[in-house]
């Protein structure tokens, strides 16, 4: 696809302009706030995975937070074995663990890294295959999908010397030798987040704009017409709830190395609940809706709770009761709406500027 | 003539309830078969059984002659050429009219395919054709959920066009319909049954009268009667079960 059919939608049109201004924010902003951006960049990233299962496909997973918890601790993993320079990691040894138990030791090679978008695709696999398979759909997938959440969650906590437990991981160092703290590393981290953005947005964006685009909202609608017409949609399902775990992983990966911790507070399940909410907010099934939200929420939750920390949880609470009533389509939807309207007036008033002449 | 569908002995129960009770029938080439009967009958239990929705504990469903049908996967009948519509029409409505067909007439459904391939130009023709056919050429860029009633009900008959299919059946395609709708879709049917066999569960007796070739009468579960629409009309325990109270309602 060449840089002008790209653009021609207007929706890569919108996402093209976003992320020009993410390249230039570091022109404007602070350090502090182009590290707290590029945490919001790794929402974005999860958010797209959401709007492909969940705004595309109709499957709404509430359990999302495992899938970028893994990809998180993965990357935490690594970072953390990169700290501890050959060491025992601190936390295993306040455990009183002597040696690097066996699940550690393929982290110290950075080769390891894979293991962001393998662990999470291995298990989204198994989940998909056994749910999908069996035709558990609507409310109970996402009652499932929250129970695996709480069981992560617990796992974590539980396993103190293996996972850091409540802690989770932090205290990282350096990032291929390169030093976390540094301004310089901090930038550097920052574009390699909006460059997965982008990558991530054009995966997603090959995905629906092919055929198999429309099937997945075709499964959505009417899922028996789907498997009346031929299709197996347990596979279609599988495959996206694999993409979709998969990008979250990465977008775990890409938010630990800037905000310096992951623990099992991010996998659970509000958090989870959350990251729905962003992509309802931007406007689901439109991928730039759920680039958007994810952005706009954050970045409103960071200016809200820096000044009135206790007001939060109410503020997006209602935004949320006032989205479902008022702009079920999101944002994205409102714009569409309204960019619409004026389309059709102006179309109105050159047909009645075409005939005017033709009165006369 | 060549039969298209045997039925032998089907016994379906749900937990002891006996919805078809050892219905053997069989359907022939070209036919317009019209199952009837009143609300409890197993009209649409016996539909479900043939494309696979339920599991029959006893009996035989063949297809063309070989092919037992009775486990066959839901998602594989369009394979060897049987399609189902529903009654509640099931069109995918966020997609346009022309984005409906394009899923249906692909042959390969894998994920590569979907991915990979675009549909042909012949395929494109076949759409163009059909939906001149079914009378929503001028719809095609229309998203569904925006079609009347009776045009989503064409549009998901038209899905079912596209698929070179050797045995359709059709569920209520007229319930909800004024009476121009229904003579639009009985025509539709008639043209339809030039290339294959149709079956029809239908309460609409007019419709019925007008466009079966062959009836099946049920009722609990049994086979009431079968034959033409006249022999059928005369026989005392159909006019007792169904067609009388019918013709009340009717009326």
């Amino acid at each position: 696809m060449s840089v002008k059919t790209f653009l021609k939608t207007p929706s890569n049109k919108v996402f093209f302009v976003i992320v020009l201004l993410l390249l230039a924010a570091p022109l404007f902003l602070s350090v502090f706030r182009i590290n707290l951006l590029g945490k919001f960049i790794s929402y974005a990233i999860l958010a797209m995975g959401i709007d492909l299962i969940w705004g595309y496909t109709g499957i709404l997973s509430l359990g999302h937070g495992v899938f970028f918890g893994l990809g998180a601790y993965a990357m935490g993993m690594y970072l953390k074995l990169e700290a501890a320079h050959g060491k025992l990691p601190d936390f295993m040894a306040w455990s009183g663990l002597e040696k690097l138990p066996a699940i550690w030791a393929p982290f110290s090679n950075p080769l390891s890294l894979i293991f962001i978008v393998l662990i999470p695709a291995f298990l989204a696999a198994v989940i998909g295959y056994l749910t999908f398979k069996n035709r558990i759909r609507g409310v109970y997938f996402s009652i499932l999908s929250q129970a695996l959440s709480l069981i992560f969650v617990v796992l974590f906590i539980g396993q103190q010397a293996y996972t850091g437990g409540t802690n989770g991981l932090t205290s990282f160092r350096t990032m291929f030798g390169l030093p976390l703290a540094a301004d310089n590393t901090k930038y550097l981290v920052y574009y390699a987040a909006v460059f997965l953005l982008f990558i991530v947005y054009l995966y997603c964006r090959f995905l629906i704009g092919h055929r198999f685009g429309k099937i997945l909202i075709a499964i959505r609608d009417g899922e028996n017409r789907v498997r009346f017409s031929g299709y197996d949609p347990a596979v279609y399902k599988i495959f996206v709830y694999i993409s979709s775990a998969v990008i979250a992983g990465i977008a775990g990966a890409v938010f630990v190395p800037q905000v310096g911790i992951i623990s099992p507070a991010e996998m659970g399940i509000v958090p989870s609940i959350e990251m729905v909410i962003w992509v309802a907010i931007g406007g689901r099934g439109t991928l730039i809706g759920a680039v958007i939200g994810a952005i706009l929420v954050n970045g409103l939750k960071s200016g809200i709770s820096e000044s009135f920390p206790e007001v939060w949880s109410y503020f997006l609470g209602l935004t949320f009761i006032a989205v479902v009533i008022f702009m079920p389509e999101g944002l994205v939807g409102i714009v569409k709406k309204y960019a619409g309207r004026i389309a059709i007036r102006r179309e109105k008033k050159d047909k009645t500027a075409e005939k005017a002449p033709s009165v006369n | 003539m060549e039969t298209v569908l045997e039925i032998k002995d089907l016994i379906i129960s749900f937990d002891g309830f006996r919805a078809v009770n050892g219905v053997t029938t069989s359907v022939q080439k070209g036919e317009v078969r019209f199952f009837i009967g009143p609300n409890g009958a197993g009209k649409t239990t016996l539909l479900d059984a043939i494309c696979g929705r339920v599991h029959p504990q006893h009996g035989s469903i063949i297809f063309n002659g070989d092919k037992n049908i009775m486990h066959y996967p839901e998602h594989k009948l369009v394979n060897i050429g049987i399609g189902r519509k529903f009654q509640v029409p099931s069109v995918f409505t966020s997609l346009s009219v022309y984005e409906n067909m394009e899923v249906s007439v692909v042959k390969k459904r894998g994920i590569a395919a979907s991915l990979f391939s675009e549909i042909t130009e012949a395929q494109q023709e076949k759409i163009n054709k059909v939906l001149t056919l079914v009378d929503l050429n001028n719809c095609a860029g229309k998203k569904a959920a925006d079609l009347s009633h009776g045009q989503k009900q064409w549009l998901e008959i038209a899905m079912l066009l596209v698929q070179d299919l050797q045995l359709i059946l059709l569920d209520e395609p007229v319930a909800g319909m004024g009476r121009r709708e229904t003579t639009k879709t009985g025509e539709l049917l008639r043209k339809i049954a030039q290339h294959c066999t149709v079956i029809v569960v239908e309460h609409d007796m007019e419709f019925v009268r007008e466009f079966a070739s062959k009836v099946t009468v049920m009722h609990e579960g049994h086979i009431l009667d079968e034959g033409s629409v006249e022999q059928v009309q005369k026989n005392p325990k159909v006019i007792d079960v169904y067609l009388g109270r019918g013709g009340e309602n009717c009326a």
